[in-house]
């Protein structure tokens, strides 16, 4: 177990190492010199190539790509001091670089992000979670009838609708036409150490968005992982031992349901934390979707880079929790 | 969020409970139109038209020249630690240097319980795996040693008939593209004959040569096993490997196929290799048996004697627990040898005779020395250092004096085997017997 | 077996200790499918005595697991319909509420499956999954205690060091072991019906061997009702009293297994006997398949069910077996023999046409 998991550990900083290095690589032979944006910027679109120069060389771009690497490499761990045009900016480690835009080191920005996006994806998740599992469960008990072939197609036809358009509709319905009165102060993210109330007020709106469309889809997972197991000899031979169907439901059947809806949720997850673009930039929660959407626009390269590199560093950790559910869950893998 | 409706299929609700007994009877459902076609075919049949079709069990050809020789072959599958590097700890020993032959049209079972090699044995003679030493002569070819594109054309000639009729065919492709793709594969027949080819063996195999055009789905498990049987005989093999060909049938529809394969091997005097833990199938179908245990052939012989006459513990226990219909005659029973435990681990299996950890003659020679696959009569192989009849197992080893041992298997100072035997594929002219433990001949 | 628990049925046990334990009378079960209803068992009827073995024998699609299955209850009765009568030490389970049903199943009688290693929970340690049986039944009982009567039970079924592999996953032991595991989990709550459903099939034959001495030894300690439903007939010969042969949803022969295996009088017992090579019989020995597939139940053959692939019928006059159902009527061998079959001299016709086939051997020694 614990091999396991340093083995996974090991292969996961492999594919982080690789991940930075494809990213930086992307940047750097990219159809236009690195540092064009940020000499447009300063230079009010009037970036001339001497000025250009003065750039790369002081971002460094003139050197060789892997010099560069090492460079930001070492930054990340013991922190370096960059320099754009003639000032100096000192990037405490882990450094991933400062901001084009706001002179700013990333990570700190990053870290202030978080809170925004950490808040939507855990409560639209739970949510989810803890009304799709349960309806999932009680169609797979009632297949084939009425309720379970109407409940399947409409929830079908949710989750064929475009998220940004359904979150859109949400939005517009809730707030706009009835005015509900909860869900009124959407927008204005408030860190919960701020209050619980402005925090869970400002939240509550993204999350019903994410959790009606993620139950929609979560329901169908469960569904038809659950159809499968109570279709296995082992909930037939529960109930050959008398056990009630509460048990057989929930201890035989849906443990083991729920190890590919685990695998489905782990991918879902990680891609959450790594920021909802389309929620954030709809509800207005300035999380960290919502930043790398803005460096994108504003060709703001060491925070997209950065928000890349936390992508992916976010779907690893992600995938290496669902590994370790998983073991848990299924004991063949644990012991194989 | 994952937008794609399709990260996991959904399943369809099934009508009934679900159950696996229940699953008989939705294959029932599947194949209602293909079954109508048999009720014509065979309605009208008298049992003595019927009992004409059946066949007697196959006779053994003794001077049959061997078209496949199996000389010492070895597998060794690596076994890998857990743990972050991942190091080769050990090997399965799936088999361990066993050597045979299969005669020209002739067929040779291969018996015993899982584990013990017999069917990674067929996969390696159909070269599914390479393996680990030993040859494989076929036409002239060490089969052993040859590269993949190298096998290619020798493949046409080594044919297999696997277990499962349900999931060996590409529920995607026609009968006809399933039989006919080795003939496209191989560039046999110009395009345009490969259909009638295929409906020749469609008919040869007894299915309906105008059902080229259906899907696997729509035939029943037997028919299946059918078209599994054309696609091997598609290139006219000389070798066929059956692995368990029957075992996945319905025991009305296993004689159906026993006797096709029997008929097909009179007609293309086709050799097999015929895999199957069932002793009396096996019986039926072989004129010639080994048995295996833990990757290595414990016996091998002609029926008569492996069936009549076994000298090996593990083949008389093996006999001894096939339950015998004709015990309903005689009411209770019968007494029979029990084998406790289970098979040890063939990554590390017990020294010398690899059986001994479950034999009840075992002394402790078995653990020192292990016994050569000796041959003591004219058609007829055992390694055991106590090899004898059932109830006349002799007392003190019979192997010492070949081997320079003494009864606890310490080598006797001085002397010298005298086991002059190699342990050939085929049978020696002369053979060593038990009684006079001299050499014996014809 | 130290104790025997005490079960809320031992008042019944001293009712009922006259009759048999279990009696299935006219036993129907249907399926709605998406091509119609298709019955899957009708006109069953067979009892079984405590301390004997009712041996099933038939193939895919021949009912005899739908049937153990109404038995046990384990059939959705919303979709499943079931009727007949099916009385369980002289309670009648046909129609009964599901909380009396769960009281009965795993308690009174109980079910070992084929292939144990899908029918065992893959999640579950042995132990847990043999206590959770136990402890359903015996509502005061500690956890502790059950998890002792489990080591006792997989001791009692012949694992070595039970107290250790108790604690092991269904995958940690051999095929062998699972099966005992599973006979184990059936019996630990005492049950006086035994139903294993092809307990064998998957096995090697040492382990069948292992398994079927077992299951034997237990019946006689514990005088339960057993039923074998098999498609071998060895297995048949060596572990059952009485047998019933089913063919497309009815039963088609039923006798004691010596009536059935040497005096066969119905010719799908005669082809089952014919398909099966044995180890013992003469190499001059035919083996003569039934020809054709078994019956779609969706269409049902009319008539006779086997008469598409019945190789006798022309020995019946008219088209009697193409247009009437033959009744289920006694043998000439004895009244407790019965047969589905209209062929008039079934017997002459075994001993002269079929059995000069198929045991050439056996023939010479009646001479």
């Amino acid at each position: 177990m614990f091999a396991y998991v340093v083995k996974r550990l090991i292969s996961g900083v492999l594919v982080v190492t690789l991940i930075s290095m494809a990213i930086f690589l992307l940047f750097w032979y990219g159809p236009s010199s690195p540092a064009q944006p940020i000499c447009d910027r300063e230079s009010g679109n009037r970036c001339t190539p001497a000025r250009l120069a003065t750039y790369e060389k002081t971002l460094g771009y003139d050197n060789p790509v892997y010099e560069e690497y090492g460079k930001f490499v070492k930054g990340v761990f013991v922190g370096r001091t960059l320099t754009i045009a003639s000032n100096d900016y000192e990037c405490a480690a882990p450094c991933l670089g400062i901001s084009f835009r706001t002179k700013a080191p990333v990570k700190e920005e990053l870290v202030s992000r978080m809170p925004a996006t950490f808040s939507i994806a855990v409560g639209g998740a739970l949510l989810y979670l803890l009304f799709g599992v349960p309806i999932g469960v009680a169609a797979a008990r009632r297949r084939g009838s009425l309720a379970d072939k109407s409940l399947v197609s409409s929830f079908l036809f949710i989750s064929s609708i475009p998220y940004y358009l359904f979150a859109l509709l949400t939005w517009l319905y809730l707030t706009v036409t009835f005015e509900v009165p909860l869900f009124s102060n959407t927008g204005y993210f408030s860190p919960i150490t701020e209050g619980p109330w402005k925090w869970f007020s400002g939240m509550f709106l993204a999350w019903v968005a994410l959790g009606i469309f993620g139950c929609t889809q979560y329901t169908r997972y469960t569904r038809g992982a659950m159809v499968e197991s109570l279709s296995e000899d082992y909930i037939r031979t529960a109930k050959a031992k008398g056990l009630p169907a509460r048990t057989i439901i929930y201890k035989h059947g849906l443990r083991a349901a729920l190890v590919p809806v685990v695998t489905i949720f782990g991918i879902d997850f990680g891609t959450l934390l790594a920021g909802t673009i389309f929620t954030e930039r709809i509800f207005e929660i300035k999380g960290i979707g919502w930043w790398a959407l803005e460096a994108v626009t504003g060709k703001d390269l060491p925070v997209v880079q950065a928000t890349a590199l936390f992508g992916a560093v976010a779907l690893i950790i992600s995938n290496l929790i669902v590994d370790v559910v998983y073991s848990v869950l299924d004991p063949r893998v644990r012991l194989s | 969020m994952t937008q794609d409706p399709n990260a996991r299929s959904e399943i369809e609700p099934t009508e009934v409970g679900a159950n696996a007994a229940e699953t008989g009877e939705r294959e029932l459902h599947d194949d209602h139109d293909v079954t109508a076609d048999h009720e014509v075919l065979h309605e009208g049949l008298d049992f003595a038209t019927v009992a004409g079709m059946g066949h007697v069990a196959s006779e053994l050809d003794p001077d049959a020249p061997p078209v496949l020789t199996i000389d010492n072959l070895k597998m060794y599958f690596p076994v890998k630690s857990a743990g972050v590097v991942r190091r080769t700890i050990g090997h399965v020993q799936a088999v361990d240097g066993i050597s045979f032959e299969v005669p020209k049209g002739g067929s040779l079972g291969l018996v015993g319980e899982s584990g013990c090699g017999k069917s990674t044995t067929g996969r390696l003679i159909t070269r599914l795996y390479k393996p680990t030493g030993g040859s494989m002569m076929f036409d002239g070819h060490d089969l052993a040693k040859l590269s993949s594109r190298e096998m290619k054309p020798l493949r046409r000639d080594v044919q297999m008939i696997f277990q499962d009729p349900y999931t060996s065919l590409n529920p995607r492709h026609t009968v006809g593209t399933i039989v006919g793709a080795p003939l496209e594969v191989h560039n046999i027949v110009p395009k345009n004959q490969v259909l009638k080819r295929v409906q020749e063996l469609l008919e040869v195999v007894g299915l309906n040569p105008e059902h080229y055009n259906r899907y696997p789905n729509e035939f029943s498990g037997g028919q299946r096993q059918r078209i599994g049987i054309a696609r091997a005989l598609t290139l006219n093999p000389k070798v066929l490997v059956a692995d368990e060909p029957v075992s996945a049938l319905d025991v009305s529809i296993q004689a159906q196929v026993v006797n096709l394969l029997q008929d097909i091997q009179n007609e293309f005097d086709v050799a097999f290799l015929f895999i199957a833990h069932d002793l009396a199938i096996v019986r039926h179908f072989c004129p010639e048996i080994a048995v295996m245990y833990l990757g290595k052939i414990v016996e091998i012989g002609d029926r008569e004697t492996i069936y009549g006459r076994p000298h090996h513990p593990y083949t008389q226990a093996l006999l001894s627990a096939v339950p015998d219909v004709k015990q309903a005659a005689i009411g209770g029973r019968r007494e029979r040898i029990r084998l406790e435990g289970d098979v040890p681990s063939p990554i590390n299996p017990p020294s010398g005779c690899r059986f001994r950890t479950r034999c009840q003659f075992a002394q402790e020679i078995c653990a020192k020395v292990e016994p050569p696959l000796l041959q003591i009569g004219s058609r007829h192989k055992v390694a055991c250092h106590f090899a004898g009849e059932l109830g006349a197992h002799p007392a003190t080893p019979v192997t010492t004096d070949l081997l320079g041992v003494d009864d606890q298997g310490t080598p006797v100072p001085g002397a010298t085997p005298t086991n002059t035997q190699l342990t050939i594929p085929g049978y020696e002219k002369t053979w060593y017997d038990l009684t006079t433990k001299q050499t014996a001949g014809a | 077996m130290t104790s025997v628990p005490m079960t809320q049925s031992s008042a019944a046990e001293r009712d009922a200790s006259e009759g048999p334990f279990l009696r299935v009378e006219d036993l129907k079960v249907t399926f709605p499918t998406q091509d119609g209803p298709v019955t899957a068992v009708q006109g069953l009827s067979y009892s079984v005595e405590k301390g004997k073995t009712l041996g099933i024998v038939g193939e895919s699609g021949s009912g005899k697991s739908v049937s153990s299955m109404a038995v046990m209850g384990l059939h959705d009765t919303k979709s499943a319909k079931i009727s007949g009568s099916i009385r369980v030490d002289g309670t009648e389970v046909v129609g009964l509420g599901e909380s009396q049903m769960r009281a009965l199943r795993g308690n009174s009688m109980a079910m070992i499956f084929q292939d144990a290693l899908a029918a065992l929970h893959p999640f579950y340690k042995i132990g847990a999954q043999l206590s959770e049986a136990y402890l359903v039944h015996h509502s005061s009982a500690s956890k502790r205690d059950a998890r002792r009567k489990a080591i006792e039970m997989l001791d009692r079924v012949g694992i070595p060091q039970p107290d250790r592999r108790v604690d092991d996953f269904p995958h940690q032991f051999s095929g062998g072991m699972r099966q005992r595991a599973m006979i184990a989990m059936g019996l630990i709550n005492d049950p006086s019906l035994l139903i294993a459903d092809e307990p064998t099939t998957a096995l090697d034959v040492t382990v069948q061997a292992q398994i079927l001495d077992l299951l034997q030894d237990l019946q006689r300690e514990f005088n339960s009702a057993v039923i074998i439903i098999t498609h071998d007939l060895g297995v048949i010969a060596e572990m059952a009293d009485d047998v019933l042969v089913m063919y497309a949803g009815r039963c088609v022969e039923y006798g004691t297994v010596k009536q059935i295996l040497t005096t066969p009088e119905m010719p799908y017992t005669w082809g089952l006997l014919s398909s099966i090579p044995d180890v013992h019989a003469s190499t001059d020995a035919r083996l003569i398949p039934i020809p054709g597939n078994p019956p779609s139940l969706l269409r049902p053959p009319t008539g006779c069910s086997f008469h598409p692939r019945c190789v006798h019928s022309d020995k019946v006059p008219g088209d009697l077996c193409r247009t009437e159902l033959p009744e289920l009527l006694p043998a000439s061998s004895g009244t407790a023999h019965l047969k589905r079959c209209h062929l008039a001299d079934p017997v002459r016709v075994y001993e002269t046409e079929v059995l000069p086939e198929i045991a050439p051997d056996l023939v010479e020694e009646t001479r």
